[in-house]
C-alpha cells in the first residue's frame, strides 16, 4: 500500500498555495459574497413586494407624486451609478498595483456614495419637514422609508468599507496582492447600484 | 509502521488545547460542531419539558395546572424552541462535524465566520429565554400571527423578545448558509465531482440554499413588525390600511422551505445510514439527489397552502394545491429508493438503522396526512385542529428527531472515539417509537372529532378525554426513552467500547481517519474516484473492478507542515456586540448606538485581524 505507484498516483493532488482558492479554482471569499448577494436579493425583493402591495392603499397623507422632486433623485441617481465606473477604476487600477491613483478612485467612489447618502437625507427632511410625511404617517410613509432607508443603510455600509479600504492603502497596507478585497467590495458596491436601479424604477419612475 | 503514530490525535497538533478558552475562540468545525450538539441538546429538553408541561395539563378535563396565559406562553416557546433552538442546530452539529470530513477537507471554507454563527445563535438562544427571567414570555404561537402580535393586542415585551431573539437567530443561519454553500462547492478534495458528493452533503447544500433565500423574508416581515412595535408604523394593523395578510405571506414564504430545512438533513442522514447498514449503494443515488434538489425548489412555490382557511380564491387555492400534491412526488420517490437500498442487502440490525426505518415509516405517515392537507376542502376541515399538530409532530419528530437520532448512533463513533452502547439504543428505539405514536397517534383522531389545537383546557363532555390521557402517557414514555439515551451517552463515555477508525465499515471519507479526527482532519488531501470512495478503497465496486488507489501513508514532516487557522476571540466578541445593540432596543437607545458602534468596531477588527502578518504590518 506504500507502494510508489499509490505513492504517485496520490501526487495528483496539488497543496493549494492560497488558502481562499478552492479546488474549482474559485476565490472562497468571492463565491461567498455572490451568494450573500443572491440572499440579499430576497431581502430588498420582500421590502419591494411590500411597497407594491401596498401601493395606493393609504388612508391619509400626501401620495408618492406629491412629494417626489424626480428632477433631483435623477441627479442623485446618476451620482450612484457614476461611482461604479470609479469603482472599476480603483480596482483596475490596484489590480496593477498603481497604488496611489487606486486610492483616489476609492475616495472618489466613497465621496460620491456619501453624495448619494447625502441627498437621500435631505431628501427625507424634506418630506417630513414640507409635506408632513413622516414614517408613520401613512402605508406610503411607512414603506417608502423603510424600503429606502434600508437601501441608503446598504450605501452607508459599502461608504464605510470603501473608506477603510482607501485608508489602508494610504497607511500602504493594501497592494495589488489585495485586488480580490477590492474586488469584493465593488462587487457589493454595484449590486447596492443596481438595487437602486430597480427601486427608483419601481417607487419613482412607473406613476 | 512507524507513520501510523501520527495519525493518533494529540499528536503533531493544536488538540492538546484544552479549556474554557480553547473552546470559546475555537475555529475548529469539529469542536464547533459539538458546541451546537451541546447547545441543541439542552434546548431540545427545554423545549421537551415544556411539551411535557402541556400535556399534563391537557391530561384531564378542566385542568388547572397551568392558567390560559402560561400555556399560550408554554406552545409559543415549545414551537420556537424545537425549530429554531433544537432541530435547526442539530442539524448544524452535524453539519459543522460532517461536512468538512465528507467532502475531504480540513475545515469549512470562514473557520472564523463558522465560530460567529455559533455565537451569535447561543446570544439569540439565551436572549429569547431571558424572557423568563423577566416574566414576558413570548405567547403568541412560534409563527406569530398579526395582529396577535401588534401593540395593541400584544402589550409588554413578550413579542419583542421574540421577533428580537428571531432576529439575531435569522443572521447566525444565514452567515451558517453562506459559509456551507461555499464550502461545499469550493473546498471538495480533487475528484469529487458534484454527482460523486455523499447524499448527506448534497442534502446540506440544498438546505443551505434554502435558508439563505428564504431567511429574508423572515428578517423582513420581522422588520415591519419591529417598525409597527416601535416606531407606529401600520404595516399589519388594518386600523392604518395595513394587511395582517402580509404577514402571514411573508411568513410562509420562509415558513414552507424552513419545514424543508428541518427534514432534508434528516433525508441526508437516512441516505448515508441506509447504504452502511445494508452494505448496498444507495439505490438510484442520483434521482435521491435530483428529488431532494426538486423538494427544494417547489418549497419556495406551496406557501399559500398553510392559507387556504384565508380565503385567497379558487385560481391561488388550485394552483397552491396543485404545487403542493406535486412536492409529494419526489418525497415519494425517496422513499421507494430506501426501501430499495434495503432490497437485497446485507442488513445490520444497528440502533443507527433502526431510527433510520422508524424515520421512513413515520415520516410516510406524516407526509400522507400532509397531502390530505394539499386539498383545500380537507384542509378546511383540519385546520388549526389537533389533525394538524399531529402531521407535523409525525414529519418533525417522526421524521427530523428520528433522523437525527440515527445520525447520533451512526457518527458519535467517529465523533468522540467510543460506540454508544447498542443495547440501551434498541432500548430508546423502541420506546421513542412507542411513546411517539401513544402521543401523536390519537391527535389524529381528536382533530377530526373537532379539539382545536392551542387550547388550554376542554370540558369533560366532549369525547376527548379518553385520548388525551393516553397521549400524556406516551409523551412521558418518549421522556422516558430520552433518559435511556442520556444515559447512554454517560456509560458510554465511562466505560463505552473504543471504536476505531472505521467501526462499521463506512463508505465515505470520514471513516478513512481516525476516530476522533485530529485537528487537521486528513493528514493529506485524499483523491476521489467515486460516490462512496472508501468502500470503493476496501472493495471495489463490487463488478469486478480495481478498488480506488490508497491514499499514500503522510510522512510525518508533512503533518507537521500543515497549517491550521489560529483561534479567535473576535467572533465572540462581535456576537456579543451585536446581541448588546439589539437588546438595546428594549432597554435604551443609548445602549442601541453603543451597541451599534461597538459592532463596527468588532466587525473591523474581526475582518483585519488577518489582513497582513503581523510583522508586515508594523513596518
Amino acid at each position: 500500500m506504500s507502494g510508489p505507484a499509490a505513492g504517485g498516483h496520490g501526487a495528483v493532488a496539488v497543496a493549494p498555495h492560497d488558502p481562499n482558492i478552492g479546488t474549482t479554482g474559485l476565490d472562497n471569499r468571492k463565491l461567498g459574497m455572490w451568494i450573500f448577494l443572491g440572499s440579499d436579493c430576497m431581502f430588498f425583493g420582500a421590502l419591494i413586494g411590500t411597497y407594491l402591495a401596498y401601493k395606493g392603499k393609504s388612508l391619509s397623507g400626501p401620495g408618492p407624486h406629491d412629494v417626489f422632486n424626480i428632477p433631483l433623485t435623477s441627479l442623485s441617481a446618476a451620482v450612484l451609478l457614476a461611482s461604479s465606473l470609479f469603482m472599476v477604476l480603483a480596482l483596475h487600477d490596484i489590480q496593477r498595483n498603481d497604488i496611489k491613483h487606486g486610492a483616489r478612485w476609492l475616495l472618489a467612489t466613497a465621496l460620491f456614495g456619501l453624495w448619494f447618502v447625502g441627498n437621500q437625507v435631505y431628501e427625507f427632511a424634506e418630506f417630513v419637514i414640507y409635506y408632513d410625511l413622516k414614517l408613520w404617517t401613512s402605508l406610503f410613509g411607512s414603506s417608502f422609508f423603510v424600503l429606502t432607508g434600508f437601501h441608503g443603510a446598504h450605501v452607508t455600509g459599502g461608504v464605510i468599507w470603501l473608506l477603510l479600504l482607501w485608508r489602508l492603502a494610504k497607511r500602504g497596507l493594501l497592494d495589488a496582492r489585495d485586488a480580490t478585497k477590492v474586488e469584493i467590495a465593488g462587487l457589493y458596491w454595484h449590486f447596492v447600484d443596481i438595487v437602486w436601479i430597480a427601486i427608483f424604477t419601481v417607487i419613482y419612475l412607473i406613476p | 509502521m512507524a507513520t501510523h503514530a501520527a495519525f493518533m490525535p494529540g499528536v503533531g497538533s493544536a488538540e492538546a488545547q484544552t479549556g474554557l478558552w480553547s473552546w470559546i475562540t475555537t475555529v475548529d468545525h469539529k469542536r464547533i460542531g459539538i458546541l451546537y450538539g451541546t447547545s441543541a441538546f439542552i434546548f431540545f429538553l427545554i423545549g421537551g419539558i415544556e411539551a411535557l408541561i402541556m400535556r399534563l395539563q391537557l391530561a384531564v378535563p378542566d385542568n388547572t395546572l397551568v392558567g390560559a396565559q402560561r400555556f399560550n406562553e408554554l406552545f409559543t416557546m415549545h414551537g420556537t424552541t424545537m425549530v429554531f433552538l433544537a432541530i435547526m442546530p442539530l442539524s448544524a452539529a452535524f453539519f459543522n462535524y460532517m461536512v468538512p470530513l465528507m467532502i475531504g477537507a480540513r475545515d469549512v471554507a470562514f473557520p472564523r465566520l463558522n465560530s460567529l454563527s455559533y455565537w451569535i445563535f447561543l446570544a439569540g438562544a439565551l436572549f429569547l429565554h431571558a424572557s423568563f427571567l423577566v416574566g414576558a414570555v413570548p405567547d403568541a404561537g412560534w409563527f406569530g400571527y398579526a395582529n396577535l402580535t401588534s401593540p395593541q393586542f400584544a402589550p409588554g415585551h413578550h413579542i419583542d423578545f421574540w421577533m428580537l431573539g428571531l432576529q439575531i437567530l435569522g443572521i447566525a443561519s444565514m452567515l451558517a448558509g453562506f459559509n456551507f454553500i461555499v464550502t461545499i462547492i469550493n473546498m471538495r478534495a480533487p475528484g469529487m465531482t458534484l454527482m460523486r458528493m455523499p447524499v448527506f452533503i448534497w442534502m446540506t447544500l440544498v438546505v443551505q440554499f434554502l435558508v439563505v433565500l428564504a431567511f429574508p423574508a423572515i428578517t423582513v416581515a420581522l422588520i415591519l413588525l419591529m417598525f409597527d412595535r416601535f416606531f407606529g408604523t401600520m404595516f399589519y394593523v388594518p386600523a392604518g390600511g395595513g394587511d395582517p395578510l402580509l404577514w402571514q405571506h411573508l411568513f410562509w414564504i420562509f415558513g414552507h422551505p424552513e419545514v424543508y430545512i428541518l427534514i432534508l438533513p434528516a433525508m441526508g442522514i437516512v441516505s448515508e445510514v441506509l447504504p452502511t447498514f445494508a452494505r448496498k449503494p444507495l439505490f438510484g443515488a442520483p434521482v435521491v439527489i435530483y428529488s431532494g434538489i426538486m423538494i427544494g425548489f417547489f418549497g419556495f412555490g406551496v406557501w399559500s397552502h398553510h392559507m387556504f382557511s384565508v380565503g385567497l380564491g379558487p385560481v391561488a387555492d388550485s394552483a397552491f394545491s396543485i404545487a403542493t400534491m406535486l412536492i409529494a412526488v419526489p418525497t415519494g420517490v425517496k422513499i421507494l429508493n430506501w426501501i430499495g437500498t434495503l432490497w437485497g442487502g446485507t442488513v445490520r440490525f444497528t440502533a443507527a438503522l433502526y431510527f433510520s426505518l422508524g424515520f421512513i415509516a413515520m415520516f410516510t405517515m406524516g407526509g400522507l396526512s400532509g397531502v390530505m392537507h394539499a386539498a383545500p376542502p380537507v384542509d378546511l376541515q383540519q385546520t388549526d385542529t389537533y389533525f394538524v399538530v399531529a402531521h407535523f409532530h409525525y414529519v418533525l419528530f417522526g421524521g427530523s428527531i428520528f433522523g437525527l437520532f440515527s445520525g447520533m448512533y451512526y457518527w458519535w463513533p467517529k465523533m468522540f472515539g467510543r460506540m454508544l452502547d447498542e443495547r440501551l439504543g434498541h432500548v430508546h428505539f423502541w420506546l421513542m417509537l412507542i411513546g411517539f405514536n401513544l402521543t401523536f397517534f390519537p391527535m389524529h383522531y381528536l382533530g377530526l372529532i373537532g379539539m382545536p389545537r392551542r387550547i388550554y383546557t376542554y370540558a369533560p363532555d366532549l369525547g376527548w378525554n379518553f385520548w388525551n390521557l393516553v397521549a400524556t402517557i406516551g409523551s412521558f414514555v418518549i421522556a422516558l426513552s430520552i433518559a435511556v439515551f442520556i444515559a447512554n451517552v454517560w456509560k458510554t463515555h465511562r466505560s463505552g467500547a473504543v471504536a476505531g477508525p472505521d467501526p462499521w465499515d463506512g463508505r465515505t471519507l470520514e471513516w478513512a481517519i481516525p476516530s476522533p479526527p485530529p485537528v487537521y482532519n486528513f493528514a493529506a488531501i485524499p483523491t476521489v474516484h467515486g460516490r462512496d470512495e472508501l468502500w470503493l478503497q476496501k472493495h471495489g465496486d463490487g463488478h469486478g473492478g480495481a478498488p480506488s488507489p490508497r491514499p499514500p501513508v503522510p510522512r510525518a514532516e508533512d503533518i507537521a507542515a500543515i497549517h491550521m487557522p489560529p483561534p479567535s476571540y473576535w467572533p465572540i466578541v462581535l456576537a456579543i456586540a451585536m446581541t448588546v445593540m439589539l437588546a438595546g432596543l428594549l432597554i435604551s437607545y443609548t445602549q442601541v448606538v453603543v451597541g451599534g458602534l461597538a459592532t463596527l468596531y468588532c466587525m473591523y477588527r474581526f475582518a483585519m485581524e488577518y489582513h497582513r502578518p503581523a510583522a508586515e504590518a508594523h513596518s
